[in-house]
């Protein structure tokens, strides 16, 4: 049966992944595992002279763990992560395939110089993985501001879109039990 | 969704170019990726995408200028983000000089890119609902070959319409240049005959004999020359249509021939005694005033009758000036591609040059002044300038006729009409142009009972 395994990019708190298990399952409705024992060091994929990892390569190290893996695989971090061409991107994933990642670091309050704020740093770090989980499913950006499919390049973003999938986004993924 | 847009990604290296499309993708674009300048040409040719991001540095090859440049010479609006790792100053003068609509120094803001790329879409989108309302349009005002959205064009489309699939002779009327042969030619190509042939004969352009043997053929050793037997235009459009052109200058003998050919539905050919018996439609066209010509005996009453069962009478360009942009506009669009110079439109200046001239030679003289400004025009816009040949002479040459039976009352209206058209209904300039007071063009509009 199919299943989505949350790998830890480290550092990276496992209790963050645990907690975003529920959520998941409920939004996929397929079974949502942490696999601590594959967690990898984002070493592999740091860029010295961005101070950055690149998620590419992230998606590769990924794939490269668990060949022939039947679901989806998400890893999480909370290093910074980049592709070449941009500064940042909050998160990666391969459309309507197999791996995705998402990183926490710009999901942090304390990033912009605010006060900590947990609650809204966990309430940012699920929409994130849906999203990215989203496309692996093949979903593209929604036009739907409450659709947690909507496109987001700020954190101010991330914070307007809903937490959700709209019905027809949800519609949209294959196999996905009413 | 975007789908229905495509993007290219240019970039020789491999991470670069698929990060950047897989990001893309995500926003529902359609993003195809090439490693080299020639590849991207390669894919450029056989497709055209909305956008294209070019990386500056490609080592290999040509440059991202210079395949920038090669892609806007097969689409000269193509929309080239040059990007780059490497910024200064005179290379993004240089990229933005030769056509770049923007210039980005990678990494950049992931915002910045996806409010850029909107920002090109919804230029693109505006487009192509402009391309697809204007087409819309054109359609409106088109029919067949003719393009017009005057009220009396209007009534001739309808009319066509009505009779083409009639067998009834049509008779063609209007000064040279309006557009008699695009009528016949609708006339038959919107009718049951589409299928068969379509003949046009012009009646001017031949000796009396020749254009006998021409239309109804000839036997062998008819005369000097006559070494084989030849069918002649008649028998050559059996089942469709004949187009005789300039039907007013035919010789009194040949008008005898044409009204038995009317009559009987049968011909002869030249030296020959066998009958044929044929089905044609006659259409005939004519620049000069047949009521006249047969007023004055120079064309035969009968003859006239059989031809004049339908009547069409095209208006010169100068009574639907309306048209003159329309047209105009049609012409440059064409000939850019036929010449092969990026030329967009007309300015106002041109169009106001365009719409004081008074084209004796109507659509004819139009296409060709058009084509003779397009030729000289060094800019991507045709002004004024380009049209000072238009400059009086012809206007003035041309003498002008009052029509028949109008009286002086009439033609102050007219005048006042026309005038208010040409200056979009503006008393002051109407009243300037006419020489009269406001209040004396306010009474006559009122008099007269015109709209404005």
């Amino acid at each position: 049966m199919q299943s989505i395994k949350l790998v830890p990019v480290l550092p990276v708190s496992i209790d963050l992944l645990r907690s975003l298990c529920a959520p998941l399952e409920a939004e996929y409705r397929l079974p949502v595992r942490v696999d601590a024992a594959h967690a990898f060091d984002s070493e592999c994929a740091f860029d010295v002279s961005r101070g950055q990892c690149n998620s590419s390569v992230v998606l590769a190290e990924l794939l490269r763990l668990f060949p022939g893996h039947d679901g989806k695989l998400l890893a999480i971090t909370s290093v910074d992560l980049f592709i070449p061409v941009l500064t940042f991107v909050f998160g990666e994933a391969q459309l309507n395939d197999l791996a995705a990642v998402a990183s926490g670091c710009r999901l942090r309050e304390e990033f912009y110089g605010m006060a900590s704020d947990e609650g809204l740093f966990r309430e940012r770090v699920l929409k994130e993985a849906v999203h990215e989980l989203g496309h692996t499913f093949g979903l593209l950006h929604c036009r739907d501001f409450n659709c947690v499919m909507h496109s987001s390049t700020s954190v101010d973003e991330v914070d307007i879109k809903g937490a959700h999938l709209c019905a027809q986004c949800a519609a949209a993924v294959p196999g996905r039990r009413l | 969704m975007n789908t229905q847009w495509e993007i290219l990604v240019v970039d020789d290296e491999e991470v670069n170019r698929e990060s950047m499309a897989a990001w893309l993708r995500e926003d529902g674009y359609f993003v195809d990726s090439a490693a080299s300048g020639r590849e991207a040409l390669e894919k450029t040719q056989a497709k055209e995408y909305a956008i294209y991001f070019v990386d500056l540095k490609m080592p290999k090859g040509i440059d991202g200028i210079e395949t920038m440049m090669e892609i806007k010479k097969i689409y000269p609006d193509a929309s080239v983000v040059i990007i780059t790792a490497y910024a200064t100053v005179d290379t993004a003068i240089s990229a933005m000089k030769e056509g770049a609509i923007e210039y980005i120094v990678k990494p950049c803001n992931p915002q910045e890119i996806s409010l850029l790329v909107g920002r090109i879409i919804k230029v693109k989108n505006l487009e192509r609902e402009n391309t697809m309302l204007r087409k819309k349009l054109l359609g409106q005002y088109q029919f067949q070959d003719i393009i017009s959205k005057n009220a009396k064009m209007m009534e001739i489309f309808q009319l066509v319409k009505e009779i083409s699939s009639m067998r009834s002779t049509v008779l063609i009327q209007g000064e040279s240049g309006t557009g008699k042969e695009l009528v016949a030619r609708a006339i038959h190509y919107s009718g049951d005959r589409a299928d068969k042939p379509f003949i046009a004969v012009s009646c001017s352009a031949l000796a009396e004999t020749l254009l006998e043997s021409e239309l109804f053929g000839h036997e062998k050793g008819t005369f000097t020359g006559a070494i084989s037997q030849k069918p002649g235009k008649f028998e050559m459009a059996d089942g469709g249509t004949i187009l005789l052109d300039e039907i007013g200058d035919i010789s009194p003998k040949l008008q005898m021939d044409l009204l038995r050919v009317l009559q009987e539905k049968k011909i002869y050919r030249v030296g020959g005694s066998e009958e044929i018996t044929l089905d044609v439609r006659v259409v005939a066209a004519t620049h000069v005033n047949l009521e006249d010509a047969v007023r004055q005996g120079r064309f035969r009453e009968d003859l006239f009758y059989r031809l004049n069962v339908i009547n069409i009478h095209i208006p010169p360009l100068r009574e639907r000036m309306e048209d003159i942009p329309l047209l105009a506009r049609i012409f440059v669009e064409r000939l850019s591609h036929e010449l092969g110079k990026p030329i967009t439109g007309i300015s106002e200046g041109g169009l106001k040059k365009m719409m004081d001239y008074g084209w004796p030679g109507n659509v004819r003289e139009l296409e060709n002044a058009v084509e003779r400004a397009m030729v000289t025009c060094r800019e991507h816009v045709l002004t004024e300038n380009d049209f000072q040949f238009l400059n009086g002479a012809k206007k003035d040459a041309q003498e002008w006729e009052i029509p028949q039976s109008m009286t002086l009352e009439e033609l102050e209206r007219q005048a006042i009409v026309t005038t208010l058209r040409r200056c979009n209904g503006n008393i002051k300039e109407t009243a300037l142009k006419l020489g009269m007071d406001r209040s004396t063009l306010y009474d006559r509009i009122k008099k007269f009972n015109i709209p404005r």
